[in-house]
């Protein structure tokens, strides 16, 4: 249904014409995602169409590249080694600004569609992505840490990579979706859209998307930050007046 | 059911937290542990960040000692007088505690501190009780109505003497006050209520009768536990409402089924039972310290390391 939806979208953007000064026309999902109680994840669809030039079909294939990233924070990685019979945390990195999440999604594999030169000068992976801002450094095995950051999140599912799960029909219209994990940070989100030909950017796109709480959550945040001496006060009352009203029921069902 | 915390900022299955907690809650009804140095380590295995569980886990401890204590009084096994009086040495201790965990932090390492301090103390408590209630099963066998050993020595020429009349104890207040301030202490730095460091010690070094011990520990666990929510909900942030909730939910209802049950136990089996937990967490813990860990690596909240 969601595709027949975007499909038609799709459709209309297509014929709509000559948009605008851009190569790319872009169309998103939803543009904000807003955190609930029962917030378990959430899938972006991101769909656009490509405004040819004249020389478009004979120049070569066209890829399109989508990335979105969370806010960056800065991140310790620590290495365990054994000491004494046990293992130990002996050495820390501070990456200075890693995405919490990051997702690549491809028309093909990443190295045929990016290459280096692209990858390094736009920061497409993650890898370019956290090197681009981490301080030269002070130990040789710095590529150690960030491979690890890289390897620990990969397998939380925190960072994508998504080779091949970008559509592009005709040389024209794209889609893609990415789904985004239940632990997401709040923030502006950023979404790339990058037109490659022959591993090179053609052209590049990009648009945020907002995560924010919503409801309970935001109230219960808020009130943890700004007024954290009445929240402590109303965490200990419903701890004390569960524990009363378990012994009291119990009492009851007992006569 | 999946629930967004808001400020561990995770989603977790609500039934998986109800399920916890209630058996968590049992352990704490029966025995009179906050069981907090059960699930702090539970919650770290699910994901929830450390920070917030440890600090969640003391709203949550504070829930499922008042349900159990309120049992406890019904039968007037708590004794209030001694309770008071540990109390005093527990708050100045969990302050203390808290002092000692922000320098430790700053030197790094605190992960480590903290392990090291389960295994020692699971290790060296969980043994000696279950030596000791050994000794005392096979004892009680032989009907012999032993009295416990009266200890004449340093402990009862202490001054301030006053009489506990629920434990039937006339001993010096600086006992219970040193032991206040030493699980007090403990209790912050491994966050926890310290309740499986606090019974023993109510046990073999104040003397008092096991049953009145379980409620005494859980009501002076309310107020340390309570004022360290306080201390982590304004300096840290961590604590997490609707965390404590589900767990909670879960514990009240299980903390008066462990109530129960311990009941119907006799002393001494409490005691082996208590005991083999304890030694089985020890176990697991240094475990992991000593086998060769899948990923070397581990991400942190740069700052604090």
């Amino acid at each position: 249904m969601q595709g027949f939806f975007a499909r038609v979208l799709l459709l209309l953007l297509a014929l709509a014409g000559p948009v605008s000064a851009q190569d790319i026309v872009l169309g998103m999902s939803k543009n904000e995602i807003g955190i609930t109680a029962f917030f378990n994840g959430s899938e972006i669809l991101i769909f656009g169409a490509l405004k040819h030039e004249t020389e478009a079909s004979s120049a070569g294939d066209l890829d399109v590249v989508v990335t979105i990233a969370s806010p960056r924070d800065p991140v310790t990685v620590r290495r365990k080694d054994k000491r004494l019979g046990i293992w130990v945390n002996v050495e820390a990195f501070d990456v200075d600004l890693a995405p919490s999440f990051y997702a690549v999604a491809t028309t093909g594999p990443f190295d045929q569609v990016v290459s280096e030169a692209s990858d390094l000068w736009h920061q497409i992976s993650v890898r370019q992505l956290i090197r681009a801002v981490t301080v030269p450094p002070s130990t040789n095995n710095k590529d150690q840490f960030t491979e690890a950051l890289v390897r620990v999140r990969e397998e939380q599912g925190l960072y994508q990579m998504l080779p091949g799960s970008v559509q592009l029909q005709e040389q024209t219209l794209f889609s893609t979706s990415v789904s985004l994990p239940s632990n997401l940070v709040e923030g502006a989100y950023l979404a790339r859209i990058f037109l490659m030909r022959d591993g090179e950017v053609v052209s590049q796109y990009q648009t945020s998307i907002d995560v924010q709480k919503v409801g309970i959550e935001r109230w219960l945040y808020n009130l943890a930050h700004e007024r954290p001496f009445v929240y402590g006060l109303l965490s200990l009352a419903i701890a004390i007046f569960s524990g009363w009203a378990a012994a009291a029921a119990f009492r009851l069902l007992r006569g | 059911m999946y629930i967004y915390l808001p400020i561990a900022e995770v989603s977790v299955n609500a039934f998986l937290l109800l399920g916890l907690g209630g058996m968590v809650g049992i352990l704490s009804g029966m025995f009179g542990v906050g069981g907090g140095f059960l699930m702090t380590p539970l919650l770290f295995f699910i994901g929830i960040p450390p920070a917030v569980a440890v600090a969640t886990e003391a709203n949550q401890i504070v829930a499922s000692s008042f349900s159990g204590v309120l049992a406890h009084v019904k039968r007037k096994t708590v004794d209030f007088k001694m309770g008071g009086v540990l109390l005093i040495g527990g708050l100045v201790g969990a302050a203390l505690g808290v002092v000692v965990f922000n320098y430790l932090k700053n030197l790094g390492q605190v992960d480590l501190l903290v392990k090291l301090c389960y295994v020692l103390f699971l290790g060296v408590v969980g043994s000696l009780m279950f030596a000791e209630s050994l000794r005392a099963l096979r004892k009680s066998k032989q009907v012999t109505v032993a009295k416990p050993r009266k200890k004449r020595g340093l402990v009862h020429a202490l001054p301030f003497k006053m009489r506990f009349r629920v434990s039937g104890l006339y001993i010096s207040i600086i006992p219970p006050i040193v032991v206040g301030v030493a699980v007090g202490v403990l209790a912050a730095i491994m966050g926890v209520g310290g309740g499986f460091v606090m019974v023993p010690a109510m046990i073999y070094l104040l003397g008092m009768p096991t049953k009145v011990v379980v409620g005494t520990s859980l009501f002076q666990i309310i107020f340390v536990t309570a004022f360290t929510t306080m201390l982590h909900a304004t300096t840290n942030y961590t604590v997490d409402m609707v965390l404590a909730v589900l767990l909670l939910i879960g514990g009240v209802i299980g903390a008066q089924f462990g109530t129960m049950i311990g009941a119907k136990l006799k002393a001494e089996q409490l005691r082996i039972l208590l005991a083999l937990m304890v030694l089985l967490v020890c176990v697991k813990l240094a475990f992991d310290l000593i086998v060769e860990p899948s990923e070397l690596f581990s991400l942190g909240v740069a700052g604090g390391h």
